[in-house]
């Protein structure tokens, strides 16, 4: 396994009316090329924060990324120039955004959109960017591709957008896909096919795939590696399979018993997890789970966690051990 | 009843957002707190004209017509020897009276109509659109001067004459806002609560759709002084001697040379109080906006 | 009309919503309709929980604001309780909203942000003259807070000051004010995160227990459905194509539409997800203004043959009484 991409001690922070708010806090991981990395968390824990800033398109002001590298092909994408950042989006490392709506042009036409990345990075003549983002719109099984490329976006259904969105991605053959809940906006049977659409293309093209969501069942299809996060920081690592069997840390085993599974015996009462997300611009003291949490000790509410090893490939930001 | 039951998980969470008051937020706002003060200091000028004011403002002094500045007439005499201070004192009262009367009722008159309109639709939105459209057509100076010679002299009418073309704004604002609030979801929950139609246009649309009226009102004051100071500029609207800072205005043009104060006092007057309407509007506009943000309220701004 | 035995609360006959959609430049005519929701039929019994899943498009929503009375339905009939209400009188209206209530999708939304909680929540109390003094009002007031899981003593701020948790609360502390008989959820806790979905649902479950309630659990979450319901209707395209009891529905899924929901729904658990037979549906849902003839569902359903494309199936008894399905090849 070749390490694709590498982030240390990444930190963003939001300047507010209240205060400095941490939305992502000296977090840490690898992405391995090939595989698809989870990053699962809810409103609030900075999952999509921190893809914004791989691409370093945290709006400054209010947000600002104050400590961290991203390496990424030998060289720390912080540190990189404007030009060579521009050269990285859309070619190497693309985004997927979650609102098909918005995030696509409205007054330019589908195909216009879809050839940008290949006139922008690659450099090809119009009439060549064409016949390939038509190919690319066949790859993402839109149908009548060539009639749909001079098309506007309000003539796409939702679910067809997104896959536009998929074939503008990896027009350029990227090493990295970002996909940032992805399929939140979308009916569950057209999530399922954009879902696969996506992880076929990826497993073809060998780019790695980070699929943000908060979707735990999206996560155990196709995730190979997860990273649970919570109020900015990274909780729990672990290989998708050892998840789910054995989660370890006190909010990941809390957001597993509070689903309700389609599988699962109904009779099974749901155990949420008692209270709320804490406030960002107001953390409490110690481990940012502590106050929802049942296995507290008294260590939890003075100091936070790091990340330690608990098993192979399997890493928590806990005090004690469930 | 039963036990607190932990699988309720009562939520002592503490609230987001310490609700601050409106007043804090607009006297935090430094242009509208200017604006405050210069128009609580006109309004005690105008209050306490009686003791502040150095001379009876119609007390003709014939041998001392049109002086400059001394120690007796700190701004001099006007045409008639009049006290220029004190006729500049007491105009505030006229000038504010008509200025802050006309707003209301046209505030009033407009936002009712606006309420009816966007909230019925309809028919009644028709008819109401169309007569604001007339209305909006009329020009305003024009049609002021010919209201006001048409009524006649005096301060009721010129009050009248004002409001009655100025009405149109606020019918437009706040028809924009109950259409838009009209649709959200809790509106449709009091419809499910079986509210009248009277509790949802009044305690549930209006409270909504209120804000950007607060703000035409406040921006809408300064106008209608103008407008005041303007018909009376031109020769109508109230009768000497009652001093008014449009009548200072007008007579003291022609004396511009001699008495350059005679002008110039009241103008200074008319645009302070303008000024100081329009801060307190910027600080209600902006005190107000943040608070909405996130709950649909735009202010249309292009309708003032 | 005999009252029979009936142990139905809620009783849908043959309910058509129909939105007409007009054309043209000058001379406005008519190009058809928008089948919202087409003939459906169904009966909630009492004490019970009905799901009403279905993607977008379905017409659940509508669905449900027919039975609210915030809409009125084209063709069809609605009884409650044995009564006719589908075009009920101002004062029956009002009557029924005592009977009858609904708990929102947004709970950003659906609090009028210019009221305090106990303004929102006492409003129905107000309406409906439930209370006779201010103490009694108070005191009403705190305690379906209370009930709610919420902290009587921030009964006068307002709705920004509260999570989306919270507000849902809110939301359904308003609902119950009246003491209703029955209870729309139209998607609850679609909005809220994952871990404060379980304590709502738990909630709803709680009350429902408590007081007895029926409810109208629409969603598009099978997951949540199923763990709430206790029968589940499928809509497709303003039809239902599928009714059953819970534990049939997703044991033994008839129509293929059903089948295709429940192969798209992940479940979280790798080992389970790689073993499952995936059902796959392919294209998308079609525009309501031509929808295919015959059944709606055949231009993307896996098992159509040739009578699908004719004519439109309907809703049978599948073998087992209380399971219908509408597929000519179920």
């Amino acid at each position: 396994m070749t390490k694709l991409l590498s982030v240390n001690n990444l930190s963003v922070h939001f300047s507010s009316g209240r205060g400095i708010v941490k939305a992502v806090d000296q977090i840490s991981y690898d992405l391995n090329a090939g595989e698809t990395l989870g990053i699962v968390g809810e409103s609030g824990c900075g999952k999509s924060v921190s893809a914004l800033s791989l691409l370093r398109l945290i709006p400054n002001p209010p947000g600002q990324i104050v400590s961290g590298e991203i390496l990424f092909e030998g060289r720390d994408l912080l540190k990189a120039s404007k030009e060579e950042i521009c050269d990285i989006r859309g070619n190497k490392i693309a985004m997927i955004f979650q609102e098909p709506m918005t995030s696509l042009n409205p007054v330019l036409t589908i195909g216009h959109q879809v050839r940008e990345p290949l006139l922008v990075h690659k450099r090809m003549g119009k009439k060549q960017a064409a016949a390939e983002a038509i190919k690319a719109l066949k790859k993402v099984h839109i149908p009548d591709s060539d009639r749909r490329f001079a098309e506007y976006p309000h003539q796409f259904s939702g679910g067809m957008r997104q896959r536009t969105m998929v074939a503008m991605g990896l027009t350029c053959a990227p090493k990295i896909i970002i996909a940032d809940e992805p399929t939140t906006a979308l009916d569950v049977t057209i999530q399922a096919q954009l879902l696969r659409l996506m992880k076929q293309l990826t497993t073809e093209t060998g780019a790695a795939l980070i699929l943000i969501t908060h979707n735990l069942g999206i996560i155990a299809r196709y995730a190979d590696r997860v990273n649970v996060m919570y109020a900015g920081r990274i909780v729990e690592k672990a290989s998708a399979a050892d998840l789910y069997k054995s989660p370890k840390h006190p909010y990941t085993i809390g957001l597993m018993a509070s689903v309700p599974k389609l599988d699962q015996d109904v009779k099974t009462r749901l155990h949420p997890i008692e209270g709320q997300p804490p406030d960002l611009a107001d953390m409490p003291q110690g481990c940012a789970f502590h106050p929802r949490c049942r296995y507290r000790v008294e260590k939890c509410c003075v100091k936070s966690p790091q990340l330690r090893i608990v098993s192979h490939d399997h890493e928590i930001a806990c005090w004690i051990d469930v | 009843m039963n036990k607190k039951n932990t699988e309720l998980s009562i939520s002592t969470g503490k609230p987001n957002v310490r609700r601050k008051s409106l007043v804090f937020d607009v006297l935090s706002h430094k242009m509208a707190l200017v604006g405050v003060l210069i128009i609580v200091s006109l309004l005690c000028m105008a209050v306490f004209a009686p003791f502040l004011a150095p001379h009876n403002p119609n007390d003709q002094d014939l041998y001392r017509v049109l002086e400059g500045p001394t120690w007796e007439h700190l701004l001099g005499t006007d045409d008639v020897g009049r006290d220029l201070l004190s006729r500049v004192i007491f105009g505030a009262r006229i000038s504010l009276i008509i200025g802050i009367i006309s707003t209301f009722i046209s505030a009033l008159l407009g936002s009712m109509l606006g309420l009816i309109a966007g909230y019925k639709g309809g028919m009644a939105d028709m008819v109401i659109m169309r007569i604001t459209d007339t209305f909006m057509c009329l020009p305003v100076m024009v049609m002021l001067l010919v209201i006001v010679t048409v009524l006649g002299p005096g301060v009721e009418n010129i009050i009248i004459a004002i409001s009655v073309l100025t009405w149109t704004t606020f019918a437009r604002i706040m028809r924009g806002q109950v259409l838009s609030v009209r649709e959200s979801p809790y509106i449709e929950a009091a419809h499910a609560d079986g509210a009248s139609e009277l509790r949802i246009m009044f305690k549930n649309i209006l409270p909504n759709a209120i804000s950007p009226i607060i703000v035409a009102v406040s921006i809408m004051l300064g106008r209608h002084i103008m407008l005041e100071s303007i018909a009376t500029f031109l020769g109508l609207g109230v009768q000497p001697p009652t001093p008014t800072w449009g009548k200072a205005l007008r007579v003291g043009y022609s004396y511009l040379e001699i008495v350059p104060l005679y002008s110039i006092a009241p103008g200074l007057m008319i645009t302070l109080a303008v000024l100081g309407f329009n801060f307190l509007g910027d600080g209600l506009r902006d005190a107000l906006d943040p608070r909405l943000r996130g709950e649909g309220d735009k202010l249309p701004e292009a309708a003032l | 009309m005999s009252n029979k035995k009936n142990n139905n609360l809620l009783e849908v006959r043959a309910v058509s919503k129909f939105f007409p959609v007009h054309g043209g430049f000058i001379f406005k005519r008519k190009l058809g309709d928008i089948k919202a929701v087409d003939c459906v039929s169904f009966h909630i019994k009492k004490g019970e929980t009905l799901g009403l899943v279905g993607e977008s498009g379905c017409g659940k929503t509508t669905m449900g604001r027919l039975i609210l009375n915030l809409d009125e339905p084209t063709r069809g009939t609605i009884l409650f309780d044995g009564k006719d209400i589908t075009h009920p009188g101002k004062k029956e209206n009002r009557a029924l909203k005592r009977q009858m209530q609904v708990i929102f999708q947004d709970p950003f939304g659906s609090l009028n942000p210019r009221m305090t909680v106990r303004e929102i929540v006492g409003q129905p109390l107000i309406i409906h003259r439930m209370t006779a003094g201010k103490s009694e009002y108070m005191q009403k007031i705190d305690h379906l807070l209370e009930i709610v899981g919420l902290n009587p003593g921030m009964a006068d701020r307002y709705p920004h000051e509260f999570s989306g948790g919270q507000r849902q609360r809110i939301g359904i502390a308003r609902a119950i004010s009246l003491k209703p008989r029955f209870i729309v959820c139209d998607e609850p806790v679609s909005a809220l995160d994952v871990s404060i979905q379980a304590q709502i649902i738990n909630l709803l479950e709680k009350l429902q227990e408590d007081f007895g309630l029926t409810y109208l659990f629409i969603a598009h979450d099978l997951a949540v459905v199923r763990h709430i319901s206790d029968r589940i209707a499928v809509m497709y395209l303003g039809n239902i194509v599928e009714v059953a009891n819970r534990a049939d529905l997703y044991n033994h899924p008839c129509h293929p539409y059903t089948r295709g929901l429940l192969s798209a729904v992940p479940i979280p658990d790798p080992s389970v997800e790689t073993k499952r037979k995936q059902f796959i549906i392919s294209g998308e849902v079609p525009g309501l203004m031509n929808p295919p003839e015959g059944c709606k569902f055949h231009p993307r359903c896996p098992r159509a043959i040739p009578i699908c494309h004719e004519q439109s199936p309907l809703l049978l008894e599948q073998g087992d009484a209380s399971h219908w399905a509408a597929c000519h090849n179920a």
